[in-house]
C-alpha cells in the first residue's frame, strides 16, 4: 500500500502566500444554482436580483435546459427601487404564483444578489414569513449568492450552510458527508463506505427534503468539496466534528480521504485493502494513460473554484506535472491544509486576484497548461498558451477512484489536441 | 418585480460592452461587483473572440461598501489607462454600482486624463441590452465626431453592427461589396472595427447606411440632425428589400446605382418546382424587430409561406411591428417573456418557426422545425463560413437557412404515404438531419390504445375514442397539434362528448382551406 508520504523537499502549507486584490475574473456565487438545482430535485432557487443575475445564470448554464428549470430571477424594477412598491409584498406575490404553478417544489431558496444586498432587502425575514405561509408543504430558506460576498463555489457553501440550522437533532453516531456530488459519484462513494461496514451515513445536501439528515455531538463529518468553509463552521457550531483529509481526487486523494473515515470508524487495514484494492488499481491504470501526456509539463492555475490546491496536488504527485502557480480565491487552512502538506514545495501559492498582473506572470512563465475561466481561455490560446476551462472541473464527475482517469483526461486532452493539430493559425 | 427564467436581452452594460468589444483603441471602465466579469465569456466563447473584451471591472466587494468604492473606481480607471493606453475611455456603472451612486462620470472627470472620457448613463432597472448598445454608440459619436468637409467621392458610413450581432461580420463585408458595385465606398463602419479616431471621421461621409437600427439608430439620427447626413431606412435583408435599398441609395446620392445581380440565385431557387412544397407553409416569426420585419416580407413574398404570427422582444420596435402585423392580418406579440412566446406558438401550431435560439428550443419541445434568424446569439450563430444575411448573397443564404429544417419535397409525400414505416415514421424528422431518429411509439405501429385519452377543454371533457386517436397519430407530427385542436373545437361547438373517427374527418372538412 502506498503511504501518503509528504514530499521530500517539504510541502506548501507554510509557503508564503501571495495575496492580491484587484480585478477578479470569476463568477459570483449565483452560479452554484446551475448544479444545485439539479442535485436537489424538489428545490427551487429564486434569485432576488437584477437582469444581470438572470443573464449570468443563462450564460453560465451554457446551454439552456428548456424543460422549465427549477430556478428563476425575480427581477427588481424601478418601482421596487423607488419604494413605490413594497418589495416584500411583491416577493410574496411572485412566490405564491410560483408555488401554485409548481406543486412539486418542497423547498424554496430565496437567493440574495448584489442589488438585493445593497438595497438591504431582508430575505431572512421574508423566508421566515413565507415558511409560515407555505408550511408544511414548502420550507423556505435564504442565503446570499451575491458577488459582493461570494466567489463562484462559495454559493454552494452559503446554500449548504443555510440548511445546517434547520437540520434535526440526533445523538446517534453518524457520518455526515457534505457537498453536492453527481448522483453517480455519490453512489460510488456510499458503496465504498458501505463495503467497509460504515452505513450510518447521511448526506448534505440530500436529494429530496424528505430524506432525513440530522446532526449532533456524535456526528462526524467529511467534506467532499474544498470550498465549504462556512458550512464547516456551521456544522462545528452544531457540535459535529470534522475529519480533516486531502480531498478525494485521484488515487491518493481518494485513498487518504477514505482512510481518514475508516480510521475514525475502526475499519481494519485488511478490510480497507480488500474494498479499495480493485478500484485503486483501475484508477492508477486510467491515470497512467493521461500521465504519459502530462508528465514533465508545467501547469498554472488561475483562481476559480477553490479546487485548485487539491487538483495541483493530484497533477504534481500522480501525473508528474510541475506547478508554477496555484491560485485560489480563498485558502482555509482547516480545509486545504492536508492537501498543501502533500503538494511539493516550489509553486507560488496565491490567494485572491489582480487578473492583469496574474496574466503578466502567466505570460512570463509560459506554462504548458493554464487552468483558467472561460473569459480568459480563448484569449490565452490565441497567445499560444494551452488552456483548460476551470468550470468543467466543477460540472463534470471527477471525484473518487472511478473518475480519476476522467479527471486526468480533462487536463491531458487540451495538451494532446495541441500536439495533434498540424496547421498554422494563418493571418 | 417580475419572475424571469430566460431573457432575450442582457442588461444595459452588456450592450455597452458589445460596442466596446468590437471597437479598437477604446476601453470601458465599469464600476461593478465581483462576478459581473461573466459577461466576458459571451465574447470569448460564443463569438470565439481571441482577445479579452477591453473592460476593466472595479470588482468591489461587500467590505468595500462601507469604506471607499469611489477610490477603488479611480484606481481601476487610472490602472486601465496606464496599462492599455486607449485613445478614449467610456465609463459607467453596472446595476449594483448604479445603486451605490458613486458617479463614475464625475469621478473620471476629476482625474485629469488627457484622453476623451465618455460618461454613460444606462438605467439598469428600466432598460435593456439593445438600448445600452444604441445609447453607448450615440454617446461615443456625439463626443468624438468632428465637423469636417465631405469626401470628394460619394462615401457612406455603415452604422450599427456590434459584437454579438447576428452575422454582423459577414453583413459588413457583403454590404461593403454591394455599395462598391454601386460606386460608393465606405468611409467608416461603426462601431464594428472602428477606433475612436475613425469615429471622429464619420461626418466626412455623404450619408449613413443604418444596418442595425436596434444598436445604431440614435447615432444615425444625431448625425442626420447635426451633420446633415441622411440615413437609409431600409435594411437590405431579402431580395425585395435589397432592391428597395438600392433604390433608396440612388435617391439619396443621385447615382444611377445599377446592381450586379449575377450571383443572386434565390428567386430561381424559390420558383423552381422543387420549392412548390413550400407553398402556404404556416410560419411564426419572432426575434428583434428588424429581422422580424425583413423575414415577414421574405416569408410571404419570396418564399410563398403563410405568415400566421409575428412579434418582437424589443419594445423599442413595438410600433413598427404592430403596424406590420396589421398589414399581414395577424396579431403582433410584443413581449420579452419566452413563456408567452411559447404559448402563442403552441396555440398557432405553425409548421415552422423563424426565431431566435429561444424559439429553437421551444420548437424542439413542440416538435416544430425552427430556423434561427435573429439575436440573441449562440455559438452556432458564428459559423466559420461566409454567411451574410444582407444583400444578394444574404438572400441566397437565407433561402438555404429556411429550407434546411424542413422535410423536403417528395419526402413529405412519402411520409404521408407510408406512415407506419418503421424507419420512416413521421417522428424521425427530416432525413438529411441524421442521428436523432427516435423509435415510433406503439400507437404509430398500430398497437392497441386501450385507454381513451381525456382532454379537458374549458368545462367540457372530451373523450377521444381509440380509433380516432389512432388516426390522429397517422397525421404528420407537424400538423397534428393543429388537427387535434381543430377537432376538439369542432366537437365542442357541436356539443359532442366523444370524438370518433367520423368527428375527426368532419372537422377536417369543416376547416379545409
Amino acid at each position: 500500500m502506498n503511504d501518503l508520504t509528504p514530499p521530500a523537499g517539504g510541502g506548501c502549507r507554510t509557503a508564503p502566500v501571495l495575496k492580491e486584490r484587484g480585478q477578479r475574473e470569476v463568477f459570483c456565487g449565483l452560479t452554484g444554482i446551475i448544479w444545485l438545482h439539479r442535485k436537489m430535485q424538489d428545490a427551487f432557487f429564486l434569485v432576488v436580483g437584477s437582469r444581470t443575475c438572470a443573464h449570468l445564470l443563462q450564460s453560465a448554464a451554457g446551454v439552456m435546459i428548456f424543460a422549465e428549470p427549477r430556478f428563476g430571477t425575480a427581477i427588481l424594477e424601478e418601482t421596487d427601487l423607488a419604494g413605490m412598491a413594497d418589495a416584500h409584498t411583491e416577493l410574496d406575490r411572485e412566490v405564491a404564483r410560483l408555488l401554485a404553478r409548481r406543486p412539486d417544489i418542497r423547498q424554496l431558496f430565496l437567493v440574495g444578489s448584489c442589488p438585493s444586498e445593497v438595497i438591504k432587502i431582508d430575505l431572512a425575514r421574508a423566508a421566515e414569513r413565507l415558511s409560515q405561509v407555505h408550511a408544511p408543504h414548502v420550507r423556505v430558506l435564504n442565503y446570499s449568492g451575491s458577488g459582493i460576498e461570494t466567489t463562484f463555489t462559495q454559493g454552494e457553501d452559503a446554500c449548504l450552510a443555510s440548511m445546517v440550522p434547520v437540520l434535526k437533532d440526533t445523538t446517534a453516531r453518524e457520518l455526515l458527508l457534505v457537498g453536492a456530488l453527481p448522483d453517480v459519484v455519490e453512489d460510488q462513494m456510499l458503496s465504498l463506505l458501505n463495503e467497509m461496514g460504515i452505513d450510518n451515513i447521511r448526506l448534505l445536501p440530500a436529494r429530496r427534503i424528505d430524506d432525513t439528515t440530522a446532526i449532533g455531538a456524535n456526528t462526524v463529518f467529511a467534506l467532499t468539496q474544498p470550498f465549504l468553509g462556512d458550512t464547516h463552521a456551521a456544522l462545528e457550531r452544531r457540535g459535529a466534528r470534522h475529519l480533516a483529509a486531502p480531498f478525494p481526487f485521484g488515487d491518493e486523494g481518494t485513498t487518504a480521504w477514505l482512510r481518514a473515515i475508516a480510521t475514525e470508524f475502526g475499519v481494519s487495514d485488511e478490510v480497507f485493502e480488500r474494498v479499495t484494492a480493485a478500484p485503486r488499481a483501475r484508477a492508477r491504470k486510467a491515470i497512467a494513460q493521461a500521465a504519459e501526456v502530462l508528465s514533465g509539463k508545467s501547469v498554472f492555475f488561475f483562481p476559480d473554484s477553490q479546487l485548485e490546491i487539491p487538483l495541483a496536488r493530484f497533477l504534481t504527485r500522480e501525473c508528474g506535472m510541475t506547478a508554477v502557480e496555484v491560485g485560489s480565491p480563498y485558502i482555509h487552512d482547516a480545509l486545504h491544509g492536508p492537501d498543501l502538506d502533500l503538494l511539493p514545495a516550489g509553486p507560488q501559492i496565491s490567494e485572491g486576484q489582480d487578473v492583469d498582473l496574474q496574466i503578466d506572470r502567466a505570460r512570463a512563465a509560459r506554462p504548458d497548461l493554464t487552468v483558467c475561466g472561460l473569459g480568459l481561455a480563448n484569449p490565452l490560446e490565441a497567445e499560444g498558451l494551452t488552456t483548460k476551462w476551470a468550470i468543467e472541473l466543477v460540472f463534470t464527475p471527477v471525484h473518487f477512484y472511478e473518475q480519476a482517469g476522467d479527471l486526468a483526461g480533462l487536463f491531458s486532452r487540451p495538451v494532446r489536441r495541441k500536439s495533434l493539430l498540424q496547421m498554422d493559425m494563418g493571418a | 418585480m417580475k419572475l424571469t427564467v430566460w431573457t432575450y436581452e442582457g442588461p444595459t452594460h452588456v450592450g455597452a460592452m458589445r460596442v466596446a468589444t468590437c471597437m479598437k483603441g477604446l476601453h470601458y471602465v465599469l464600476h461593478a461587483p465581483q462576478g459581473d466579469t461573466y459577461a466576458d465569456l459571451l465574447f470569448t466563447m460564443i463569438e470565439r473572440r481571441n482577445h479579452r473584451p477591453p473592460v476593466t471591472y472595479t470588482t468591489f466587494q461587500a467590505r468595500d461598501l462601507g469604506s471607499d468604492t469611489a477610490t477603488l473606481f479611480k484606481t481601476a480607471c487610472q490602472d486601465a489607462v496606464d496599462r492599455f493606453e486607449p485613445e478614449a475611455i467610456i465609463v459607467g456603472a453596472s446595476c449594483t454600482a448604479e445603486l451605490i451612486q458613486d458617479d463614475p462620470a464625475g469621478l473620471a472627470e476629476t482625474m485629469g486624463l488627457d484622453i476623451p472620457v465618455i460618461p454613460l448613463e444606462l438605467p439598469s432597472y428600466s432598460r435593456k441590452e439593445n438600448y445600452g448598445a444604441d445609447e453607448t454608440l450615440y454617446q461615443i459619436v456625439r463626443t468624438l465626431a468632428a465637423p469636417q468637409d465631405r469626401t470628394a467621392h460619394v462615401t457612406c458610413n455603415i452604422l450599427g453592427p456590434t459584437a454579438l450581432g447576428f452575422r454582423a461580420r459577414d453583413d459588413i463585408e457583403e454590404l461593403t461589396g454591394l455599395l462598391f458595385d454601386l460606386g460608393i465606398s465606405v468611409n467608416v463602419v461603426a462601431p464594428f472595427g472602428a477606433t475612436p479616431s475613425d469615429i471622429a471621421q464619420l461626418p466626412a461621409a455623404h450619408f449613413n447606411v443604418l444596418l442595425a437600427p436596434e444598436t445604431g439608430e440614435a447615432a444615425a439620427r444625431w448625425l442626420e440632425k447635426n451633420h446633415a447626413q441622411p440615413y437609409t431606412k431600409i435594411v437590405p435583408i431579402g431580395v425585395g428589400a435589397t432592391r428597395d435599398f438600392i433604390a433608396e441609395v440612388a435617391a439619396i446620392t443621385g447615382l444611377p446605382c445599377q446592381p450586379d445581380e449575377s450571383r443572386l440565385r434565390m428567386p430561381w431557387w424559390s420558383r423552381s418546382v422543387d420549392s412548390t412544397y413550400l407553398t402556404g407553409k404556416r410560419v411564426f416569426i419572432f426575434g428583434d424587430g428588424t429581422h422580424v420585419a425583413a423575414h415577414a416580407r421574405i416569408a410571404r413574398d419570396e418564399m410563398g409561406f403563410e405568415v400566421v404570427g409575428i412579434g418582437c422582444y424589443n419594445r423599442e420596435m413595438a410600433r413598427p411591428i404592430r403596424a406590420l402585423a396589421k398589414d399581414y392580418g395577424v396579431d403582433a406579440l410584443i413581449t420579452d417573456d419566452y413563456l408567452e412566446v411559447e404559448a402563442a406558438i403552441e396555440a398557432l401550431s405553425p409548421e415552422m418557426i423563424l426565431g431566435t435560439q429561444m424559439e429553437r428550443h421551444i420548437g424542439k419541445r413542440l416538435g416544430i422545425p425552427c430556423a434561427v434568424i435573429s439575436a440573441p446569439v449562440h455559438v452556432q450563430d458564428f459559423p466559420a463560413r461566409y454567411s451574410p444575411q444582407v444583400g444578394f448573397e444574404g438572400a441566397n443564404v437565407i433561402f438555404d437557412t429556411l429550407i434546411h429544417p424542413l422535410v423536403m419535397g417528395l419526402e413529405e409525400h412519402l411520409l404521408t404515404m407510408f406512415r407506419d414505416d418503421f424507419e420512416f415514421h413521421d417522428a424521425a424528422g427530416p432525413s438529411h438531419h441524421g442521428g436523432h431518429s427516435p423509435l415510433p411509439n406503439d400507437g404509430a405501429l398500430g398497437g392497441d390504445i386501450s385507454e381513451p385519452t381525456k382532454t379537458e377543454t374549458g368545462s367540457d371533457v372530451l373523450v377521444w375514442l381509440a380509433d380516432a386517436e389512432k388516426e390522429l397519430k397517422k397525421i404528420p407530427f407537424f400538423v397534428r397539434g393543429k388537427a387535434r385542436r381543430n377537432t376538439e373545437t369542432f366537437a365542442a361547438e357541436k356539443g359532442l362528448a366523444e370524438i370518433s373517427l367520423e368527428t375527426l374527418y368532419e372537422a377536417k372538412a369543416h376547416y379545409a382551406r
